[in-house]
């Protein structure tokens, strides 16, 4: 650990608590409908797509017409994407005249790509043409990160409004999301990635003559050695920038190529990796400051986003502190992990030299406390406890600033929870922001926080007693445990990158995991919904001495009791037996 | 105040008895399926039982972990049922001391045709009319159609000075099992038997006819989403397990789910819910429903009225001020004559002020032929017609719009004198005989010692209270100020009440409030906890949703602190169930997994002996913990007048950190008793 990573970590928070009042008030105006500066550009596209779809802007929406609404356009363009997918090969813009995508991957990737979650069972420069990276996964980076958002919007307006039985209206959401948002944060950011080298062309791939020819020798499946010399490199291209900044910025993490945000042209500098990081965070954190702004406060906002921002630096202090130690075997075994001048020092495995620990460590706990998933470095690499950092972030449900809008949504549930509990000790009907708490809304609650394990230990579970489950592994013992409940967690949690080692391109992962993403997705949409109806419906009781106050350290110790709380309970059993054991084996000088 | 209910002890041999056997009946699966958390660990339970006899069967040696296991999981279903079972009992033991208050009686039904006949009082029906003389029980609750008599309440208020009933007027309710003491009364019955107040609030704190109130129901929900999540993280523990090389008996996974389901919390929290309504019953107050004690607990808005809450009993004359004209000694003849037949406690005061200061003694005007004008809450004034006298006397208002209404006018100097008397805390009274005002009569009030700190309690919890008096608004303000409440509805009409009422609720908030005449049952209706005076009409305990036997206005804040103390009591014990569950991680999964991995046990934090002991121990701690929280669960957690921040943090603290390190100590001593005994 380095006083030089120490401090990039703490200005990264500084710089995020910065960004969160400017993306949080422009997102309440943008969703109050009031003026803004892009208004006299926007405004009249936005009456022109209203009248072209004969969408009603007065209209407001019940709890489950928001829903339907929702479900359908998600449904919708989840079919766009397979269609686009599997018929590529006969669309233009494929200059590397690209097969289309076979079905289970395409139902995977689509499914994926809908859900925020990015899960990619594929290789970006060898799978998808350019014109699916553009119209089918960039549409969807943009459309699921806009519904995650005006998703929290509805729940937000459901705590804030009183007696009122609409929601709002998604279409109108969605557009002006879309608008005035992320179209012209993405806009900008994608110039700034420009400038430090991120590529944006629609050229067919280059190839490049190597200075030094390598020689490379495999062997068969027959046991049979082959020996080659290697001359020359394939080097993709295509439309990069524009992918990546909402690859960030709307938290869906799939990455153009393969190596994702490792890949020189998706994340060339420290400046860049710097940037996409605090992109991840920006607008999920700004959505504390709606929400403060909304329901009128602030204080609580801020509260919700220290209960966040508390459980992110307990990750990545771990995450960094397990990194920088390096792995007690090598050290044992005489190799240097310090760090020098010239030697970043730690577990470098699987880490780009131009990032080193600290921003690898810092990137990791970023992108899974978000559910982004857009990585650079391989988590799969990392030492056990390293490990279980970005595996325990995603488990405890994307509520750390979380995925864009998803993660505000998943915490307002924890949120009702943790104040029910708070409540009944006070001697009250346990209120929130003067909303009484009843039945009704802990059994949705309930059900919301029940899918998540549910979906993820179920499919774990099947994946490790079958044949089809475990002969994708690439390790033996608690590591492909880890490996199998990263995979699920992440699918489930909308996260979408992988421990990697497991070949999730089969017929089962495919689809479970396809799946998994969809349940995590929109039945957890639903009862999370529902209770924003709930709320919406009801008197707002005004605060007094006897309400438990949601502003203060003492709510936000309890907010992040209850996540850790529920998640630890859930999941420990199964940890105990994955990262938990392998790294105390690791102690012990046994790797898997 | 009670005398008859003394508070019982919680290990009372009679009662525990009955509730052990009771807690094997209820074993029964269809009383096991209302609570979810605990019909889970029966039917774990059930599973061990049936291994063990697998086992047994092909004769396998060294059972004992096994058996004991087993044991100790039938024990956790039975402590749970026992801990209901003494809650209803010791609720039950209440229903008796109320019940015996209503022993064979027979009543003396009073036929159409004028004939009485003797029949027993559980045959009454609404409207019967019955006849009850000297010495006898009143057979049912009723209301006075005829005669005055004096009455012996001691039986259910436990206060042993008879009062008097009397037809019409507020004082014309009885209640069944009280006794005539003197004169005789035709009473017609209020309510079909079976029905009767007591008959409901023996149901309810006997446990029958409980049903679940909202917030026992919503974490009711919360528990069983629990167990749900709790049973799919062992159930799939399994897989995970078989994975690792490491499958575990089934003993050890029902002892692991049945250690981490929220069993503390779901084994008392009806236990919980019965004794509320329990420490209710020994404040001497009698609930419609559990969901009205509950809603006492969420009040913000107390309604009380000034007298006999706030002040002492009644205003006192203490001054005459004559308005200029009119002679000190016209003004006291004049309000004493007013006064003659004026039972009321401020009547009487000015007649005896009268007497003290000017010598003026009581005089017989039956010649005269007086017609007295009784106070009215319309006219808010009374008086006497003599013969070419009209004497009045009342609040200013009411004698001003009196005066005016006569052709006379008001001096302004009455003004000055009324709005200084009222600056002063008293309350003035005006006199006037015919169309012109004589003066004013000062009232004292005495606001109670130690209802200024009350009121700064109930402040600090978050409750707002408003004073309603008939007194004007410059005397009200003075009184509040001195009693320190946070608002005052002055000159207060039924109406005005109602209009307060529906403007607080319609503000979200929940607003509580006491009655006793006819006229406050609308509000009474209203208000989400009304509080009727056991003394009032029956009108009025019919709108109310509690009854106050000891009639006591002060009553309404002590039944604040037991609905809050009650919601307490569950969020404390869910709170320590569920941080009780970390230990138990440390004490199990180490145990179960020392075999395939034996650096586990670097998790062994408590140091346990063997995985057999570990596992034990974590389960016999689970099972006691509920016997040790019976008595926390019956006494209900302490309650203290504290702001809602205050209070989470202290009980966080107690029942939240207190809940993680317990149970590491408790299953750590029960490990070294275990291994002592070589009983793992």
């Amino acid at each position: 650990m380095t006083a030089n990573g120490w401090l990039q970590i703490a200005l990264y928070l500084a710089l995020i608590a910065a960004i969160t009042p400017l993306t949080g008030r422009f997102m309440t105006r943008v969703f109050n409908r009031e003026r803004t500066w892009l208004d006299p550009v926007l405004r009249p596209v936005e009456r022109l797509i209203y009248r072209s779809t004969g969408v009603d802007e007065a209209h407001e929406m019940r709890w489950t017409e928001y829903a339907m609404a929702m479900l359908l356009f998600s449904v919708v363009s989840m079919l766009l994407l397979y269609a686009i997918e599997r018929l590529q090969y006969w669309l233009p813009w494929n200059p590397q005249h690209l097969p289309g995508v076979p079905p289970e991957l395409a139902f995977n990737t689509a499914a994926s790509f809908t859900t925020n979650t990015n899960w990619q069972a594929y290789a970006g420069e060898t799978t998808m043409s350019y014109l699916t990276q553009m119209a089918g996964l960039a549409y969807h980076n943009f459309a699921s990160a806009a519904v995650g958002i005006v998703l929290a919007i509805a729940f937000i307006r459901g705590i804030a409004q009183k007696e009122k039985d609409a929601l709002g209206n998604f279409w109108v959401d969605l557009v002006r999301c879309l608008l005035w948002v992320l179209l012209p944060l993405c806009l900008v950011f994608s110039l700034v990635l420009v400038s430090q080298g991120v590529v944006q062309n629609l050229r067919p791939y280059d190839t490049a003559t190597l200075v030094d020819p390598q020689t490379v020798t495999t062997t068969g499946q027959a046991g049979t050695t082959q020996t080659q010399v290697v001359r020359s490199q394939v080097i993709a291209q295509g439309p990069v920038a524009s992918q990546e900044a909402i690859k960030e910025l709307g938290t869906n993490g799939g990455g153009f190529f393969n190596a994702n945000s490792a890949h020189p042209f998706e994340n060339p500098t420290p400046l860049s990796n710097y940037l996409e990081m605090l992109a991840i965070f920006a607008l999920a954190s700004g959505l504390t400051w709606t929400l403060g702004d909304m329901t009128g406060s602030r204080g609580h906002g801020w509260a919700v986003w220290a209960a966040m921002a508390f459980l992110f630096l307990a990750g990545v202090t771990t995450a960094y502190w397990a990194e920088a130690q390096g792995n007690p075997l090598l050290t044992a075994a005489g190799a240097d992990q310090h760090v020098t001048a010239l030697c970043p020092g730690g577990n470098m495995e699987g880490k780009e030299v131009r990032f080193g620990i600290a921003d690898s460590a810092l990137f990791a706990t970023v992108t899974t406390d978000a559910s982004c998933g857009a990585v650079n470095s391989l988590h799969d690499s990392y030492t056990p406890i390293g490990g279980l950092v970005p595996l325990v972030n995603i488990m405890l449900g994307e509520v750390i600033f979380g995925g864009v809008g998803a993660g505000m949504y998943g915490m307002l549930v924890f949120i009702v929870l943790a104040v029910f509990i708070a409540g009944l000790m006070v001697g009250r009907t346990p209120e929130y922001l003067g909303k009484k708490i009843e039945a009704y809304d802990v059994k949705m609650a309930m059900l919301y926080v029940l899918i998540f394990p549910l979906v993820i230990l179920t499919l774990a579970a099947v994946s490790v007693l079958f044949p089809f489950g475990t002969s994708s592994l690439g390790n033996a013992g608690p590591h492909g445990l880890s490996e199998i409940l990263y995979a699920f967690s992440s699918g489930t949690g909308n996260n979408g990158s992988a421990f990697a080692g497991l070949n999730a391109n089969t017929p089962w992962y495919d689809l479970s995991i396809g799946l998994a993403t969809l349940v995590g997705r929109f039945l957890m949409i639903v009862p999370m919904l529902a209770i924003a109806g709930s709320l919406g419906r009801k008197k707002r009781v005004p605060p007094s001495s006897g309400t438990f106050p949601v502003t203060t350290p003492l709510f936000a110790t309890l907010l992040v009791g209850v996540v850790v709380i529920v998640g630890a309970l859930t999941f420990f059993p199964a940890l105990s037996l994955g990262p938990v054991v392998e790294h105390l084996l690791m102690l012990k000088g046994q790797v898997f | 105040m009670a005398h008859h209910v003394q508070s019982r002890s919680i290990w009372d041999p009679h009662i525990l008895g009955a509730a052990a056997r009771e807690a094997l009946r209820k074993l029964h699966p269809r009383t096991m399926a209302h609570n979810p958390v605990m019909f889970v660990v029966e039917i774990g339970s059930l599973l061990t039982t049936l291994a063990l006899v697998r086992d047994a069967a092909v004769g396998r040696p060294g059972l004992g972990f096994e058996i004991q296991i087993t044991g100790w999981l039938w024990l956790t279903v039975l402590f749970a049922n026992f801990a209901e079972a003494m809650a209803e009992g010791r609720g039950k033991a209440q229903a008796d001391t109320l019940r015996k208050t209503r022993t064979e009686t027979v009543a003396a039904l009073l036929l159409p045709d004028g004939r009485t006949e003797t029949v027993p009082a559980a045959q009454l029906r609404k409207d019967d009319l019955v006849l009850v003389k000297a010495g006898e029980f009143i057979p049912a609750d009723g209301e006075i159609v005829e005669g005055v008599a004096s009455v012996d309440e001691s039986a259910i208020t436990g206060e042993s000075a008879p009062v008097i009933r009397e037809s019409g007027g507020d004082r014309s309710a009885v209640t069944g099992g009280t006794r005539v003491l003197s004169d005789w009364i035709r009473v017609r019955v209020t309510s079909d038997p079976g029905h009767t107040f007591l008959d409901r609030m023996i149901a309810l704190v006997e446990g029958a006819e409980r049903q679940k109130t909202p917030n026992e129901i919503a974490l009711n929900i919360l528990l069983a989403g629990l167990t749900i999540v709790f049973l799919l993280a062992v159930v799939t523990l399994e897989p995970f397990a078989i994975y690792s090389g490491a499958p575990q008996p089934i003993f050890v996974m029902v002892a692991l789910l049945v250690c981490l389901i929220p069993t503390t919390i779901g084994g008392l929290l009806s236990a919980i819910g019965i004794a509320g309504m329990d420490r209710l019953v020994q404040r001497n107050v009698l609930a419609m429903s559990g969901r009205a004690v509950e809603a006492a607990g969420d009040v913000q808005t107390l309604l009380l009225d000034k007298t006999g809450t706030i002040t002492l009993g009644n205003r006192q004359a203490s001054e005459f001020v004559p308005l200029s004209g009119v002679t000190e000694r016209q003004l006291a003849d004049a309000a004493q004559i007013s006064s003659l037949a004026d039972e009321t406690p401020e009547g009487r005061s000015i007649v005896v002020l009268a007497k003290e200061k000017y010598g003026i003694r009581g005089r017989e005007l039956a010649d005269q032929h007086a017609v007295f004008v009784p106070f009215t809450a319309q006219t808010r004034m009374s008086g006497v017609d003599l013969a070419g006298r009209e004497i009045r006397k009342g609040a200013p208002d009411a004698i001003r719009r009196y005066v005016e209404s006569a052709g006379g006018t008001v001096p302004a100097e009455l003004q000055t004198i009324v709005e200084g008397i009222a600056r002063s805390g008293g309350t003035p009274l005006l006199v006037a005989e015919g169309g012109r005002a004589l003066g004013v009569v000062h009232l004292k009030d005495i606001v109670k010692g130690g209802i200024r700190e009350r009121f700064a309690q109930l402040r600090a919890m978050g409750i707002r209270t408003v004073m309603i008096t008939g007194d004007n608004p410059l005397t009200a303000a003075s009184i509040a100020r001195e009693a320190g409440v946070d608002d005052f509805l002055a000159e207060a009409t039924p109406e005005d009440k109602m209009r307060l009422i529906k403007r607080e609720q319609s503000d979200g908030k929940l607003v509580a409030m006491t009655g006793d005449g006819t006229n406050d049952a609308p509000a009474l209706a209203q208000a989400d906890v009304g509080v009727a005076m056991n003394s009032g009409t029956q009108a009025a305990k019919e709108a109310g949703n509690m009854v106050d036997l000891d009639s006591t206005p002060t009553k309404l804040i002590d039944i604040v602190e037991i609905g809050k103390q009650l919601l307490m009591t569950r969020g404390a014990l869910t709170t320590f169930s569920i941080a009780n569950d970390v230990a138990k991680y440390f004490a199990i999964i180490p145990a179960m997994f020392a075999g395939a991995f034996p650096v586990l046990m670097a998790l062994n934090v408590m140091g346990l002996k063997t995985p057999e002991s570990a596992i034990l121990s974590a389960v016999i701690f689970n099972a006691l913990i509920i016997v040790a929280l019976v008595p926390l669960a019956l006494r209900g957690v302490e309650y203290r007048a504290m702001s809602a921040a205050g209070l989470l943090r202290r009980n966080l603290l107690i029942y939240g950190a207190g809940g993680i390190v317990a149970p590491f100590i408790g299953i750590k001593l029960i490990d070294v008793v275990i291994t002592a005994l070589h009983l793992a």
